[in-house]
């Protein structure tokens, strides 16, 4: 074996070993119960796996419906920041208006701001509203979150897109939004898709707004981590693989979309 | 098919002029080719005309159709564009299809132009493929394609072989001249390269600093440039221009002596590399050789004339090297006369 190819493998190995080792971790210590968990050394398959702390997880009253709600608010914060980030994006890429570079500054300076001084005016000011304990609230916010990424991120994939190719569109018989959505966005797709999951994910880990502004409503990674606390380590173990595995699965199904964003030739 | 009217287009970029007050008509059917040097304002008028720039004055007709606030979808054009703007998210046919398709043809028509334009251009073969898979040339030819098959009443092109290598341009110049002149479209041919216009073009539009310099048919803009611009311009090597006092009608210089037209004390003698004839033992100008360079069909001569540059095609065979010092002639039917402030021709 050539030094490269053992460099080129020891690389792979330990790129592998950084994500799935404490994945692996994560599942030994919800799939084997309460002795499994302080065992040592680690047995590479444990003898006595068993999906019981799964099951008791499972079964924790409302475990579902925060679950539900996670996956409401990560749908809902995905929507809107494709839907809002996308033009804004567009705008950005194919217009020049005056204060375009102050504009793209305010957009990262959103993120300036830690969320736990805005926490309480946010929650007097949903009180109010009557956005307060609602899944659409935390969405708006995780939407706060996601939406600079989303603008910015979309902007330089609109700018990738060559204007010819637009003007083409127009030529032959397209009005500006035939033009986007015959010819811009079949080709930004991937990379929208990209954005999108960027959005659900920021979205399904974030805990802090969604442990403030929830009360009954709570997403799960909020959830968990008021009843969590209190529970023995094997179900903080199941907890965490339930966490981890819509972002691991979410992220597979859409690989194809992720590697063909590279595969595009625009020309 | 319709001709076009171009009246009065002006453009600015700010407190920049792109376009000064252009006019310019076009016959139905006519190939005319706008030439210019980067920055002269060529494909600003025509994305004007096409519809993707907005003119700040002045109007563009089509076909008598006042077309100047019309999107470019109403105006009834297609366009090859400079780096072809081939989609790359669909096959060769759907690309050739797209305008059909966008003005609502049923699916035989789509099929049957689809497949006329594909055998104009050649690229049958590749039909079902994705322009990812195709060279330059190859996508040059379906962007051709996409603009014949909705047969558009104005085609025009910008830069459309500037992308591809020399061996391969000469060989789409000769095969798109025949394309068009079978489908006689009205054609608008946006190119810096001079060869290109004066192989294609019916007509040729000079354009230098957002202007015309002049417009005519290729051979009169070769032989009879308006301005010393065009003559530079157009030709290669490039037009001579020699200074010369005037004394009584006539410009002098060395053993040479010509009448010329104008009152002023001095003029500018245009005159192409290839119109001067080196006169052995005779009197002419006094050419000094300072580099021969054998192109083969000729030899190319640049020296001085009393301290002002100049080229001369001289015969191959003609023997002369660095260092010689020869008697020219310059043909005087085939001199221009240029004012030597304004640089325009003068007399005839």
């Amino acid at each position: 074996m050539s030094t490269k190819r053992f460099l080129y493998l020891t690389g792979v190995v330990t790129l592998i070993a950084w994500i799935v080792v404490p994945i692996y971790l994560i599942a030994i210590g919800a799939f084997s119960g309460r002795a499994g968990v302080f065992r040592w050394p680690k047995s590479l398959w444990p003898a006595d796996a068993s999906l019981q702390a799964m099951q008791v997880f499972m079964q924790i009253e409302g475990v579902w419906n925060a679950a539900l709600n996670s996956v409401i608010v990560a749908a809902l914060c995905m929507l809107f920041s494709v839907l809002l980030g996308a033009p804004a994006g567009y705008a950005l890429a194919r217009f020049s208006f005056k204060g375009q570079t102050a504009y793209r500054l305010l957009i990262v300076l959103t993120r300036a701001f830690p969320l736990a001084i805005l926490a309480l005016p946010l929650t007097v000011n949903f009180i109010r509203i009557g956005l307060y304990d609602t899944t659409l609230g935390v969405a708006l916010v995780h939407t706060a979150l996601a939406l600079p990424f989303a603008a910015l991120v979309s902007s330089s994939l609109f700018m990738g897109i060559p204007r010819e190719l637009e003007e083409a569109a127009w030529v032959f018989g397209c009005s500006r939004f035939q033009a986007f959505v015959k010819v811009v966005l079949p080709l930004a797709l991937p990379g929208l898709a990209a954005t999108a999951i960027f959005a659900f994910v920021i979205s399904w880990n974030e805990v802090f707004a969604a442990a403030v502004l929830t009360v009954r409503e709570r997403t799960l990674t909020a959830y968990l981590l008021t009843v969590l606390s209190e529970s023995p380590l094997h179900f903080r173990f199941a907890g965490g693989f339930i966490l981890i595995v819509p972002s691991v699965l979410f992220i597979f199904a859409v690989r194809k979309y992720l590697f063909a964003m590279w595969g595009i030739a625009n020309r | 098919m319709a001709g076009i009217t171009i009246d009065r287009i002006k453009k600015t970029f700010g407190a920049a002029t792109a376009l000064a007050e252009i006019s310019l008509e076009i016959a139905d059917g006519e190939f005319l080719a706008l030439l210019g040097p980067s920055g002269c304002g060529k494909t600003t008028l025509l994305r004007i005309i096409a519809g993707l720039e907005t003119q700040t004055s002045g109007r563009v007709l089509i076909g008598e159709r006042d077309v100047s606030a019309l999107p470019p979808k109403e105006r009834g054009l297609a366009m090859v564009f400079q780096n072809y703007a081939v989609f790359p998210h669909m096959t060769v046919y759907e690309n050739v299809a797209f305008g059909l398709r966008m003005q609502k043809a049923d699916e035989t028509t789509i099929k049957r132009e689809v497949e006329r334009a594909a055998s104009l251009l050649h690229i049958e073969p590749y039909l079902d493929r994705y322009p990812a898979k195709l060279s330059g040339g190859q996508r040059q030819r379906v962007a051709v394609a996409r603009a014949l098959a909705v047969r558009p009443a104005v085609l025009l092109m910008d830069e459309p072989l500037s992308n591809l290598d020399a061996l391969l341009r000469l060989e789409m110049r000769s095969e798109l001249k025949g394309v068009l002149q079978q489908s006689g479209t009205t054609t608008i041919y946006v190119t810096h390269d001079q060869t290109e216009a004066m192989g294609l073009a019916d007509r040729i539009a000079v354009m230098h600093g957002g202007v015309i310099e002049q417009i005519g048919a290729p051979q009169t803009i070769y032989e009879r440039p308006a301005t010393k611009f065009v003559g530079g311009f157009v030709g290669s090597p490039p037009m001579n221009f020699i200074r010369m006092p005037v004394a009584g009608g006539r410009a002098a210089l060395g053993g040479f002596s010509a009448p010329c037209p104008g009152a002023k004390s001095e003029i500018i003698c245009g005159i192409r590399p290839e119109d001067m004839r080196i006169a052995l033992g005779r009197s002419g100008l006094d050419f000094k050789v300072s580099v021969a360079e054998p192109l083969g069909s000729t030899l190319l001569l640049t020296g001085k004339v009393q301290d002002q540059l100049i080229r001369v095609a001289a015969r191959p065979d003609s023997g002369l090297k660095a260092g010689d010092i020869v008697a020219l002639e310059p043909e005087a039917q085939r001199i221009v006369w240029l004012d030597s402030e304004t640089g325009r021709a003068v007399g005839a």
